[in-house]
């Protein structure tokens, strides 16, 4: 079993995070234009609208719940000492949860049946879709079957996962964990790893600098108050902008 | 002062035949790609029509275009930073294939691979997304040409606020008339695109003022195909980015005009640089609706005016461009002889692409007449039309024929005037002024003291009219095309590798555009 675990535990965080970064950061330097996601907008918006927008909405909040739960570990445990509170935040992630499912599984249902959809649909988005179905059902259990997730993630994964990133892996805790929260692990770990093969890298280009960029965008390939000026040294480079 | 260079381009509507050589011209270039085939950056439309996409012009359903907010400061009606960002995972106001039309082509194998058999074979009709046989419900012109009719002409958006008779009139079967309306990127000086793009993959080139998308930039969250008014940012579903006209960047950059432009056979159009002041870009497009064209055509500046030439030169605009700015047949038609006039300029977006609206279905009437009468005045073995109506070009009652204009003028004037209809009327004028005025001197039918009092209606002079008419009838290529020279230390195409990109899917792509990922 010990290394089964130790494959699990300790081996798949650091091939899933390597594969990660290294993917994500070379595919954006050598094939940047496909660093996107393929919007099937085009050919159907009512179903896309009752799919993309309660997943995405749900995982976005999923998301930062994990992130928040992972880095301030004791903010999560004082907010939870009050039962009110902590049926809050528990509720709500069920909540965000549901959202996500329904909203993937109208999405994997669009996806399957509209024909113009399927064209534009590669192997990998059917692989991934599957992987965040099976992922957030897990989730969906392990919030139901093994309560309050957001209390024992911060005592037991917290200082896990604080483990692998700091490069002194201690996975005994997980080792006895329930199977449903391991395969939860296991499954996250797998996305992780293939986020550089998919359409998942579209989050890492959210492009939220629109919000302090001027509206109105002007590029000069050259640098205009230079470039006739005879006395400028002559530069195979050209200026960013000016 | 912030001047800036601008290719501007001008066309003459009363010129256009509709023939969507143009149309082509531009498709063999850059549309014939998957997931392009249903783009059309340059199409030509038949007003009044409902054009492509369907209603384009109705921007309660589409949301393009910038709104005018209480404090006098414009936003884009359909996105904008914070809407733009919460809309990304879903946006309301995109419009789907079906609003354009479905590509199609036809099963030609068919024909001659076909086994023997009792009925003949057909080529069927194929989607070219899906490669599965469809019914071909909406093509690239389908209301070519369909004047009058209710699905298609009766639609159009411009008939907003013309009154039920003026509607009914227009309609009528012997009274219908109709122009073309060719239209490609307007490459705005306040281009909603540009500002709709999360990802900044749009912008505006400095040197040209070319809209171009930096398709590696471009993330395809659709934005500013909804931002666009005119609706000439296209998705391209294979690819997954949005693709627009490019004004044949590669080809001006040579030296060559447009392809467009090159190739459209009733010369319709024209190309040329504007100068322009890039500090009254904004103040221009929040102006109120009344001086929205007069405040636009401000900005554009004299380039002949030494304070201009001083500053363009601070600004690192080139001798050569400035003096082909001198040359512009685009600066002669909009702002030295006031006959250019933008499309929708209630758009708020500033576009730098001129109409010159068109005078025939204006001017051209139906009266009533005894064709005996007119059989009398021709040659006894000429052959006449037996009818009591006459279409009647003669220019009898002068500035009548333009009062009592078969099509409405509050029509073109919700094409051209942000709905005043003494712009439009003002340009027409000066067309029907010129063609007496030419009259006079060829024909000789009219007399001098009439066609001078005429262009003196319109303050045009006999010279000025001699130069409108050259440049609209005679007009060679290198009139029509003041192209700035060749910039080798500017140009992007010169500086790169050509080999680099040889056999490649198109100018700056070293890899396919499959995506697969």
């Amino acid at each position: 079993m010990t290394a089964y675990n130790n494959f699990f535990f300790i081996g798949l965080p650091y091939i899933a995070f390597v594969i990660f970064f290294v993917g994500s950061i070379y595919r954006y330097r050598s094939r940047k234009f496909t660093y996107s996601s393929l919007s099937s907008q085009f050919f159907e918006t009512r179903k896309l609208y009752w799919g993309s927008l309660p997943f995405h909405w749900g995982i976005v909040f999923l998301f930062f719940g994990h992130l928040t739960a992972f880095s301030l570990p004791e903010s999560v445990l004082l907010w939870n000492q009050h039962p009110a509170r902590l049926a809050v935040l528990e509720i709500s992630a069920f909540v965000f949860a549901l959202l996500t499912l329904v909203g993937l599984s109208n999405l994997f249902y669009r996806r399957m049946t509209n024909p113009k959809v399927r064209i534009v649909t590669s192997t990998m988005d059917i692989i991934l879709e599957i992987l965040l179905l099976i992922q957030i059902i897990l989730g969906l259990w392990v919030a139901y079957g093994y309560r309050w997730g957001s209390s024992w993630f911060s005592i037991i994964l917290t200082p896990y996962l604080h483990s692998i990133f700091l490069f002194e892996p201690k996975a005994d805790a997980v080792f006895a964990l329930p199977l449903a929260i391991q395969l939860h692990i296991i499954t996250g770990f797998l996305i992780i790893m293939i986020v550089p093969f998919t359409r998942l890298v579209h989050f890492l280009v959210y492009p939220l600098s629109y919000l302090w960029r001027p509206y109105q965008k002007v590029i000069w390939n050259w640098d205009r108050k230079k470039i006739r000026n005879a006395s400028s040294p002559w530069t195979i480079f050209k200026p960013k902008n000016n | 002062m912030n001047v800036r260079s601008q290719i501007s381009m001008l066309f003459h509507l009363d010129k256009c035949i509709g023939c969507h050589t143009c149309s082509i011209a531009c498709k063999n270039i850059w549309t014939d790609r998957k997931g392009a085939e249903y783009m059309w950056w340059n199409n030509v439309e038949t007003k009044p029509g409902t054009g492509y996409p369907t209603k384009w012009e109705d921007q309660s359903i589409y949301k393009g275009g910038w709104k005018k907010n209480n404090d006098e400061k414009l936003s884009l009606k359909s996105s904008g930073k914070l809407k733009g960002l919460t809309n990304i995972f879903h946006n309301p106001h995109l419009p789907l294939m079906e609003d354009y039309y479905e590509p199609w082509t036809y099963k030609y194998l068919d024909l001659i691979e076909s086994p023997q058999q009792d009925d003949q074979p057909t080529a069927r009709p194929i989607s070219l997304v899906t490669g599965k046989p469809i019914d071909i419900k909406a093509g690239p012109n389908w209301d070519d040409d369909l004047s009058g009719t209710p699905e298609y002409a009766r639609k159009d958006p411009n008939l907003e606020n013309l009154s039920p008779a003026e509607q009914e009139a227009m309609f009528q079967l012997e009274k219908m008339a109709m122009f073309y309306l060719p239209r490609i990127c307007n490459h705005c000086l306040n281009p909603a695109c540009v500002a709709s793009c999360p990802s900044g993959a749009i912008y505006k080139r400095g040197e040209d003022g070319i809209v171009l998308i930096n398709q590696n930039v471009c993330r395809g969250w659709r934005m500013c195909v909804t931002a666009c008014p005119y609706k000439k940012s296209y998705y391209n579903w294979h690819t997954g980015k949005s693709e627009k006209c490019v004004l044949c960047y590669p080809r001006l950059e040579a030296g060559y005009a447009p392809a467009c432009m090159h190739s459209c056979v009733g010369r319709i159009r024209y190309l040329g640089v504007l100068l322009y002041d890039a500090d009254k870009i904004e103040e221009a497009a929040s102006a109120p609706e009344d001086q929205l064209i007069a405040r636009h055509l401000d900005i554009i500046l004299d380039p002949f005016d030494e304070e201009v030439i001083q500053k363009a030169k601070e600004n690192g605009i080139a001798d050569s461009t400035i003096k082909a700015a001198q040359n512009s047949p685009v600066y002669k038609f909009v702002k030295v002889w006031g006959m250019g006039l933008p499309l929708h300029p209630e758009f708020r977006t500033l576009p730098m692409l001129f109409y010159v609206p068109p005078l025939l279905p204006v001017m051209a009437m139906l009266s009533e007449t005894d064709h005996k009468e007119q059989a009398g005045k021709l040659d006894p073995i000429a052959k006449f039309w037996e009818r009591s109506t006459l279409y009647d070009t003669s220019i009898d009652s002068f500035w009548g024929t333009i009062d009592k204009a078969r099509f409405p003028i509050k029509y073109m004037a919700n094409l051209f005037g942000c709905g005043d209809e003494e712009i439009v009327k003002d340009v027409l004028k000066k067309q029907l002024a010129v063609r007496a005025h030419r009259r006079n001197t060829t024909v000789g039918d009219i007399k001098k003291e009439f066609s001078e009092k005429i262009l003196n209606d319109v303050h045009l002079s006999a010279e000025i009219a001699d130069d409108i008419y050259y440049l609209t009838s005679l007009a060679k290529f290198d009139d029509r095309f003041v192209i700035p020279p060749a910039h080798r230390e500017e140009a992007l195409e010169m500086i790169e590798n050509t080999a680099d990109t040889k056999g490649s899917t198109g100018f700056g792509f070293k890899e396919t555009p499959a995506r697969g990922l």
